[in-house]
């Protein structure tokens, strides 16, 4: 891949105002996405792309270290409206936890305000807790999933606003 | 019995499954990729489970996801279907960790019979007729040429982690083995990770000839008798049936019992396919050895009347196979069309939305199929979109009944490879069951240059 084309595709994304652009080939894989500039449409059941994939390694069983991964996250809010809120969705299938073991206090609470990796929630997966973590500065608006309860991938867990 | 299997597939198999789940009182999940939110397996499962994105690798082919997608609701088997992850030892052997059933063989046989050179050798010592060749992967070129001198030409090197035609080059030239040689191996190593590859006596136009088999944890092993899969492009059958035109009844018993010994002797459990190749002296030669339910499953469902996929469920639950070999009998002839998503003529892929879709029914018809009128064919996984099986009470009824019932077929918005059968079925050859794994050639070779000069010349 040469420079001119990674320019080409930049300048295809901006005239056929695409949100979104997602080319992988020869192991090379390139995303771009538009923020502000267009406004597009708050949509919370969009299927974002996630950034970041947990994925247990195929090798490993039990559990092992917590695994870290990003959680996706979806477009953002016409930018006219003062709030821009980003909703993080499940890069995995599993059970969802608020809290790091039972009985300990949540992660995050709805209002508390977030720092960009701060551990959100945890996924078991196959024995194996899968730590998301939190892309943006900003604050917990809402909890879409109850403690204990099985999430699918691309489910909604998290609203934060970052403005 | 189980109370609830999850499908670790998509499309026609895994409304197979659920089929005979219904009937069996089973509760089902799908699980699905994001392309496949709206497809039937997802709406006629009693739960479903999204796994990933539309790319196979981080869905269908994701043992974590489909695994974790067990845990969260409660499957207690898993159902692999075909292709996928169903001839991943790894999955077996996830899901017997985790207490879930794997409804195939054991992750062992899985691994012995998907290794080619090691089920070539397992198949020989059982006695059953296999291609002479390399025993073992051929690791020199001097070993190379004393192979090829030994079997005489022609010869093939095969990948032995392989399969679907690549790591494959036919030599009819001692010339070219050390050359061919090299490329196969380096092709090999960069399809499967692995760079060996053997040697085997090459036939010249074969019939693809595979005979079913089922197996309980009883020891109880029968065979179904065989299919005839001759009629491939670039080894991907196109259409199958049975019984075989080129299969005696003698030939029949004699190499089913071998195929049976052989499956008892690699303690085979559940269902699987012997494949092997048909030389025009009524010799067989093994191929090799699919362990799991195939595509083409329903044409020895038609001739036997026995539901391999329910047979497949009540073993894997610790049942004994609801007959003897005594009893399985073969009625009639079925043939099967698959019907892809794709060009006729030039192959090309064709996915889209399809807009009208009927198929017929009527005596003899069967059409196991996901797709529907506004359903979408998407470009993510393979083009087969239906599956059209006819029976008839001998060949020449099943020919004429499979094209009415092409003929009667409607699909619009995509292309599909119905002209294309069509024209095999009507080809003089094929009614006269002239069939060898060449037949296809004619049609690739018929693909003229548009330009009349071009045609003109000499």
């Amino acid at each position: 891949m040469e420079f001119s084309d990674i320019e080409r595709i930049l300048a295809l994304v901006k005239e056929h105002d695409l949100a979104e652009f997602e080319l992988e080939r020869e192991g090379l894989k390139i995303r771009v996405r538009k923020s502000g500039g267009v406004p597009t449409m708050f949509h919370a059941a969009s299927p974002a792309l996630p950034l970041l994939q947990a994925t247990a390694a195929p090798q490993a069983l039990p559990a092992a270290a917590p695994a870290a991964a990003a959680g996706p996250v979806g477009p953002r809010l016409d930018e006219e409206e003062s709030l821009e809120l980003a909703v993080v969705k499940s890069p995995i299938v599993g059970t969802f936890y608020r809290s790091p073991e039972p009985g300990a206090a949540s992660f995050v609470e709805v209002g508390q305000r977030v720092k960009k990796d701060q551990v959100l929630c945890i996924i078991e997966a196959m024995k194996l807790m899968n730590e998301i973590t939190s892309e943006y500065d900003g604050e917990i608006v809402t909890a879409y999933v109850e403690n204990g309860k099985p999430v699918q991938y691309g489910e909604r867990l998290f609203a934060i606003r970052t403005a | 019995m189980f109370k609830k299997i999850l499908i670790a597939n998509r499309g026609e198999i895994a409304l197979r499954i659920i089929c005979a789940c219904r009937e069996l009182g089973i509760k089902t999940v799908a699980v699905y990729s994001e392309a496949d939110e709206n497809s039937l397996h997802v709406r006629f499962a009693d739960e479903d489970v999204c796994i990933g994105p539309p790319r196979s690798t981080d869905s269908y082919l994701s043992v974590p996801a489909i695994i974790s997608a067990a845990e969260i609701t409660g499957a207690d088997a898993i159902h692999p279907g075909y292709g996928f992850l169903s001839e991943s030892a790894y999955l077996a052997e996830v899901c017997e960790a985790c207490h879930i059933k794997f409804i195939g063989p054991s992750p062992n046989v899985i691994r012995l019979l998907g290794d080619k050179a090691r089920a070539r050798r397992a198949m020989r010592k059982a006695g059953v007729p296999i291609l002479p060749g390399s025993e073992g992967p051929v690791d020199s070129e001097e070993k190379a040429l004393k192979v090829a001198k030994d079997l005489g030409l022609p010869v093939i090197i095969k990948a032995v982690a392989g399969g679907g035609g690549r790591g494959m080059r036919v030599i009819r030239d001692m010339k070219e083995l050390s050359k061919a040689l090299k490329t196969a191996q380096r092709e090999a190593e960069a399809a499967f990770g692995v760079g060996d590859v053997y040697i085997e006596k090459y036939v010249e136009n074969p019939r693809h000839i595979e005979f079913q088999v089922l197996g309980d944890h009883h020891g109880a092993v029968v065979h179904l008798g065989e299919r005839e899969c001759s009629i491939q492009r670039r080894h991907q059958k196109l259409l199958e049936e049975g019984p075989s035109v080129a299969v005696t009844e003698k030939m029949r018993r004699k190499l089913g019992g071998a195929v049976v010994d052989a499956a008892r002797a690699v303690q085979y459990t559940n269902a699987g396919t012997f494949e092997f190749l048909l030389d025009d002296k009524q010799n067989f030669y093994f191929l090799e050895v699919n362990t799991r339910v195939q595509v083409e499953h329903p044409v020895t469902e038609f001739i036997t009347g026995v539901d391999i996929v329910k047979e497949q469920i009540r073993v894997a639950a610790g049942e004994r196979l609801s007959f003897k070999q005594g009893d399985v009998t073969f009625t009639g002839h079925a043939i099967e069309c698959r019907v892809n998503a794709e060009d006729p003529e030039t192959f090309a892929p064709s996915p889209g939305v399809i807009h009208a879709f009927s198929v017929p029914g009527g005596p003899g018809v069967r059409v196991d199929t996901f797709a529907h009128s506004e359903c979408t064919v998407s470009p993510y996984y393979d083009s087969m979109i239906a599956k059209i099986i006819v029976h008839g009470r001998d060949r020449q009824e099943a020919i004429a009944r499979m094209r009415r019932t092409l003929e009667m077929t409607v699909i619009e918005g995509i292309k599909t490879s119905i002209p294309l059968h069509l024209k095999i079925i009507a080809d003089p050859d094929f009614v006269a069951g002239r069939l060898s794994t060449a037949f296809m050639e004619r049609y690739i070779v018929e693909k003229k240059p548009s330009t009349g000069s071009l045609a003109e010349t000499a």
